[in-house]
């Protein structure tokens, strides 16, 4: 409890001339290096020289050698960058089941759409989904690959992106590579570009949609990729017009016409980074009108009378969706798994009974499930919560197209929150 | 076990060494065996009544520094360790120490309430142990004196350590009423008395809604000041230190009891002794610093409302207060000045005469220049000393209008005081006073010139007499001297001193040579006169201060030679060479900023890097920095050919840049490297890979002092300018700190002005990062591994100006980044700028600054964007 000194600084400068001595070189560094940038910029005469120099040879030639030297030595736990960047390039060698396991984990999946979210005329765009294989495109070392969700082989093909063919890489270095998210449509054997990852070279995970379509659009059409067909360029790519989730945009992208069939609506958050795996800031939608796979159908094309899932079986018996974490809809007794010889990471095919699906507070309480069998071996993944949820509403009480309408119609928030003002003022 | 610790704790505390250290380890590894049995035991040690008090003492304190500790990582493990021991085991401790509290033996229950607060400081804010505030408060009640004594002083080593925020109203009112019931006249027993002023003191800061009622207040404000008038002095000194703490707290309540309070303290400052005396002249300095604050705020912006209203209680105050401070001026004591650690009546009267003077300026001097003219010609030395401290403690403050007519004619008779008085305290005063004189009325910026050529050499040739004068004396002649010169700092290229230069240096650098110029920090305010002579110099003189060069590099060979030396000489070694090392980095930077006293100087460069390696083979932190400081200003100077030092210099920098502890000396290293960067351009490059990650591992430290992290982004800037597109391989690392910065520093909704001023250096740093390597990748075929980025730097560009609290500093960088990125990207990020607020809005208010710096860089920016969205 002892109170402040209570001296005071006597007969003494307030200032050190050590502070000053540091302040001063303080100055002079600012000084020097509002000049460097001056000079960066062009805007003092006295770079021109400076610039201009020309490098000797000898000097270029060290440099490579003290590139190839200095690896840094990352402290890899403070550090990590997004790892998915910088094994692309190795994993487009890989081949079979590594490939496909590899690959199957690239994509960003979006949810089914079972609420509204907010801000949806603000923070969203929205796009007619082209009906087809979701497939990942990357091109590289003169050629270009297309692998299926799962991670199944698709083409083998030359085309115009950047290194995707023996012709144009010519000024091009290993690094340059591209990966694509896109929807090969059947019918005019096309793959629509529905999103970029990564672009000669450098990385769009880390961008926003916003970014990212902007990208995608103007380099797209830049390569020649959005051409005809030639023999160096084996498909066409196409993009897929997007709009602001506003009255307008979802009008259009409802029911305007495209060159593709439509399946489902495809909303993206502005604001979100290329997120593998399931994200809500990607959502899915669909109703009768803009696609013919509304309700899941089963190997036959017949739609089933009761809805049908397929759950993962975990060590401990429990069934599991594919989201992370995962959401548990019930259990299958010991007896039961020595029975049917099943083991854990099996994909299991269930019916949903008549007593459906419970809830308590908007969670999942209760599922009434019939085991029917295991599902077909191409599956990768079992059903996502959302994607179970969706078929579930569909079934019983869908969200209508006047939902999404509404939400973004004159009693949306922004329009709340501005009456508010009015009020208070 | 429990014998056992007594004899243990005993033997920690024994004469001979080698007991005490058995018993210190015994100690050590109890604690590491089993914590919470060592804990428990410490507490029944200190709870036990047939134990002695030496152990039980002892047993508090390790408990005390088991919880706290003043190294913050340390700390913080402390409270984590004790969050997790076992519940039982703290109820039992947490027992044992209120029940101490009761115990007839001062120095346990004084233990047992300090390690109380500590407890209560890590266990209130988790909501545990509600239960103390209630149990201290029924103590109050029931008990004999020296319990209540002891609680009163719990209560108030808890103010002192809780957080005000974690204890809620209905408690602090509860805290506060038992408190001042315990200061309160009616309180018989003067030990409970003075415990409950001391906590008072510490409850202060928890009684911000009771000072704003007006019945409370009075009532706290009539206890305190009844107990400044309590027979036992202890009691009345602790009742001025509530007061003082009051007057700053509470400035805007004072107003009702400002003139009882001059009265009380009048009466003290005259009358009591002086502990208390200087308490109470304490209270009008913290008045004074108060409204200089407030008057401040007035001075730099008119319009804006200043939270609190300026009071005018010192203007108010100043026909009786100046009186009051001029007499304590004569009580000075016999060779004060000699001794460093003095603090007296005089001292303390003088210091607030000045703050007086600043807080009302003009209207000081009619009422002090009587008491000059009375006294600066008495036979008495202490009346001369004290109307030559008056003179020169109202310097600062009033104009110079008002000023500059009695300075001419003072100024003669000090110059002769100071040569003739035969007392050393008047001529230390004079001394310092003339000082004072040349800080405030000399200089550019003054309009009528106290130093003319006619009086110049006089001035110049009694100051250098002074300097052979006593230490004390010498000092103050140098510390004139240092404001002499620096009036002329920016006088153009003829400077008055010039004619004097060459005896000034002479006589300055004999000053540092005399046996006794290590006392009255004679020898360092001789360099630092030397080093301000050297920076106010002309090109006159260039010749002359090269020719200093060889004399002070001497001077520090010297002293790496010098060998087997004490502790005590080791230290004062390690002081000169900071101050050579200091006197060299002026001396370079000086001579590096023109070009022919640039080449002159090249001559040297070997020699003193030579030295300067040697220099960092010593371990104290300020000649390290010093040295840093002076070798920056080396690379400057010379250029690409530095490149030869980097291999001995590297690992310095190195160790310069690891050093956490003493910040100073990292920040000034990553200054330093920012020099060589641009010293060596791209010839830096082998040495990128250390240094970045050296500074990446500053960035994530969070023991690394928070000021060095804006100039490590900035450094990041330089470098990536230096070395262009090799700086490619560091991306990946730095911009996600650099993004990650970017967001925190994005908005500072609630934070005070410290907070503010803060974020903006860290702005500024961030954006000087992405301006060196926006720069340095410009027209280099990787500028596309940029585009990624672009998008977040334009959100952070643009949500900055949305904030609005930028500075001029923040906003020209800024703007700048603008620039460059469409410079750099051109037509690959032409529509994204445009979409950007940034390039309209902010391009707008920016080019049409007054600042030419921004308005600079915003037509560059204007430029570059024009040319990247018209391709």
């Amino acid at each position: 409890m002892a109170p402040h000194d209570l001296r005071r600084p006597f007969k003494r400068p307030a200032i050190s001339d050590q502070q000053r001595r540091r302040d001063l070189s303080l100055l002079r560094q600012k000084q020097n290096r509002l000049d460097a940038q001056r000079r960066a910029r062009c805007l003092a005469s006295s770079v021109l020289s400076f610039q201009s120099e020309p490098k000797s040879p000898s000097q270029e030639q060290s440099h490579f050698e003290l590139e190839l030297e200095l690896e840094i030595e990352p402290d890899a736990e403070e550090h990590q960058g997004p790892a998915t960047t910088y094994d692309v390039r190795q994993a487009s060698k890989l081949r079979g089941t590594e490939a496909r396991r590899w690959f199957a984990k690239q994509l960003m999946l979006p949810e089914w759409m079972i609420d509204v979210p907010p801000n949806l005329n603000t923070d969203w765009y929205v796009f007619a989904r082209p009906a087809g294989k979701r497939c990942f495109v990357v091109s590289s070392n003169g050629t270009t690959v297309s692998r299926l969700r799962n991670g199944i082989l698709l083409h083998r093909f030359p085309s115009a992106l950047p290194n995707g063919a023996r012709i144009n890489n010519v000024s091009r270095s290993g690094q340059s590579y591209c990966i694509l998210d896109c929807i090969f449509h059947e019918p005019d054997q096309t793959y629509y570009v529905i999103d970029m990852v990564c672009w000669a070279g450098f990385s769009l995970y880390e961008c926003t949609a916003e970014f990212r379509f902007f990208w995608l659009n103007s380099k797209l059409v830049e390569v020649g990729a959005c051409d005809t067909p030639s023999t160096f360029h084996k498909y066409r790519f196409a993009t897929v017009p997007v709009y602001n989730c506003d009255q307008e945009g979802l009008q259009t992208a409802y029911i305007g016409p495209v060159p593709y069939v439509k399946d489902g609506l495809l909303f993206y958050n502005k604001h979100a980074h290329y997120q593998t795996g399931n994200t809500p800031l990607a959502l899915v939608w669909k109703d009768e009108n803009c696609s013919e796979y509304v309700i899941d159908t089963d190997s036959k094309g017949q739609v089933p009378n009761q809805q049908q899932l397929v759950l993962e079986l975990q060590d401990d018996g429990r069934l599991a969706t594919s989201d992370d974490p995962s959401v548990i809809f019930g259990w299958l007794n010991e007896d039961f798994i020595q029975k049917t010889g099943l083991h854990a990471g099996n994909l299991l095919r269930f019916a949903v009974n008549d007593g459906g699906l419970s809830f308590v507070d908007g969670k999942l309480e209760k599922a009434d499930l019939q085991y029917l069998g295991q599902s077909n071996r191409a599956r990768a993944f079992a059903d996502s919560y959302s994607k179970v949820m969706f078929q579930y509403i569909v079934r019983h009480s869908p969200l209508k197209i006047e939902h999404l309408f509404a939400s973004i119609g004159p009693l949306g928030d922004g329009d709340i929150a501005s009456h508010d003002v009015e009020m208070a003022a | 076990m429990a014998m056992e610790v007594t004899q243990v704790l005993l033997n920690a505390q024994s004469v001979d060494s080698t007991v005490r250290k058995h018993a210190e380890e015994s100690l050590r590894q109890f604690q590491e065996q089993n914590l919470s049995v060592f804990l428990l035991s410490l507490s029944g040690e200190l709870a036990g009544e047939d134990k002695p008090v030496d152990s039980r003492k002892l047993a508090g304190l390790i408990l005390k520094n088991a919880l706290d500790a003043k190294e913050q990582h340390r700390k913080y493990e402390l409270v984590q360790r004790w969050l997790t021991l076992d519940m039982g085991v703290k109820t039992q401790i947490k027992a044992c120490l209120l029940q101490t509290l009761s115990s007839p033996v001062h120095d346990a229950r004084s233990t047992a309430s300090q390690v109380i607060a500590k407890v209560a400081a890590i266990e209130l804010p988790q909501k545990q142990w509600p239960e103390l505030i209630g149990s201290l408060l029924s103590n109050i009640h029931q008990v004999p004196a020296h319990v209540k004594q002891a609680t009163l002083e719990t209560l108030g080593y808890l103010c002192e350590e809780v957080s005000p925020d974690v204890v809620d109203q209905d408690q602090v009112n509860k805290i506060l009423t038992a408190v001042v019931q315990g200061m309160n006249a009616n309180e018989v027993n003067n030990d409970v008395r003075l415990a409950a002023t001391r906590a008072l003191y510490n409850a202060l800061g928890f009684s911000h809604a009771n000072f704003s009622n007006d019945m409370e207040r009075d009532y706290i404000m009539r206890v305190v000041c009844e107990a400044t008038l309590c027979p036992d002095v202890k009691i009345r000194q602790a009742a001025f230190e509530c007061l003082v703490s009051i007057a700053s707290t509470y400035y805007e309540k004072l107003a009702p009891y400002i003139q009882d309070i001059f009265n009380i303290t009048a009466k003290a400052v005259r009358e009591d002794e002086e502990p208390v005396a200087l308490q109470a002249i304490e209270l009008w300095s913290s008045i004074c610093d108060e409204e200089i604050d407030i008057l401040e705020e007035y001075g730099g912006d008119f319009t804006a409302d200043s939270d609190v209203p300026c009071y005018y209680f010192i203007k108010q105050a100043l026909p009786a207060l100046v009186p009051m401070l001029l007499e304590t001026l004569l009580k000075q004591e016999e060779d004060q000045d000699l001794d460093e650690g003095a603090w007296n009546l005089a001292m303390a009267g003088g210091t607030c005469l000045g703050l007086v003077a600043r807080t009302v300026g003009d209207d000081i001097v009619p009422l002090v220049m009587p008491f000059i003219e009375e006294n600066i010609t008495k036979p008495d030395w202490r009346q001369r000393e004290a109307a030559t401290y008056a003179f020169g403690s109202i310097l600062e403050g009033p104009s110079p209008d008002k000023l500059t007519s009695i300075v001419n004619v003072a100024l003669n008779f000090m110059l002769t005081a100071l040569t003739n008085d035969p007392n050393s305290h008047v001529k230390d005063t004079t001394a310092w006073t003339l000082g004072r004189i040349f800080e405030f009325l000399h200089g550019s910026t003054v309009e009528t010139p106290i130093i003319t050529p006619a009086n110049c050499q006089q001035i110049v040739t009694v100051l250098l007499q002074s300097m052979n004068d006593a230490p004390n004396v010498a000092e103050k002649a140098c510390g004139a001297l240092y404001f002499l010169v620096q009036g002329y700092e920016d006088i153009g290229s003829t400077s008055p001193i010039t004619p004097y230069f060459q005896e000034i240096v002479k006589s300055l650098l004999h000053v540092t040579d005399r046996e006794d110029a290590g006392e009255s920090r004679l020898r360092t305010a001789a360099y630092e006169t030397l080093n301000e002579v050297v920076r106010c110099s002309t090109d006159e003189t260039a010749s002359m201060v090269l020719q200093l060069v060889p004399i002070i590099m001497t001077k520090l060979h010297q002293t790496l030679e010098a060998e087997k030396l004490s502790s005590d000489g080791r230290e004062k070694q390690n002081e000169l060479q900071g101050l050579l090392c200091g006197c060299l980095q002026v001396i370079t930077q000086k001579l590096g900023a023109s070009e022919p006293a640039k080449y002159a100087f090249m001559q040297f460069a070997d020699q003193i890097m030579n030295l300067f390696l040697r220099v960092f083979a010593c371990r104290s932190a300020t000649v390290h920095e010093e040295a840093m400081l002076a070798i920056g200003a080396v690379a400057h100077a010379t250029g690409p050919d530095f490149a030869k030092y980097m291999p001995e210099l590297y690992k310095y920098l190195e160790m310069g840049l690891q050093n956490f502890e003493e910040y100073q000396v990292c920040a000034v290293t990553v200054g330093v490297v920012g020099d060589i960067c641009r010293a060596l351009d791209d010839k830096v490059l082998p040495y990128c890979d250390g240094i970045m990650t050296q500074l990446l591992k500053d960035l994530s430290s969070n023991q690394l002092h928070r000021s060095v992290k804006p100039p490590i982004f900035s450094c990041f800037g330089d470098i990536a300018l230096a070395i262009g597109e090799n700086f490619e391989k560091y991306l990946m690392y730095a911009m996600p700190m650099l993004q990650s910065a970017a967001e925190l520093s994005a908005h500072t909704s609630g934070a005070d002005d410290e907070m503010i001023e803060y974020t903006n250096l860290l702005r500024n740093g961030i954006l000087e990062a992405y301006s060196g390597i926006f720069q340095g990748f410009k027209n280099s075929p990787k500028t596309q591994l940029l585009i990624p980025y672009a998008p977040h730097i334009l959100q952070f560009l643009d949500s900055i100006y949305m904030e609005k609290d930028m500075d001029d500093v923040v906003m020209k960088t800024a703007i700048g980044v603008l620039g460059d990125l469409a410079d750099t990207l051109g037509s690959n990020a032409g529509s994204l700028i445009q979409q950007s607020l940034s390039c309209k809005d902010f391009l707008n208010e920016c080019l049409s600054s007054d600042d030419h710096l921004i308005k600079e860089s915003a037509e560059w920016a204007k430029m570059a964007i024009a040319r990247a969205i018209s391709v």
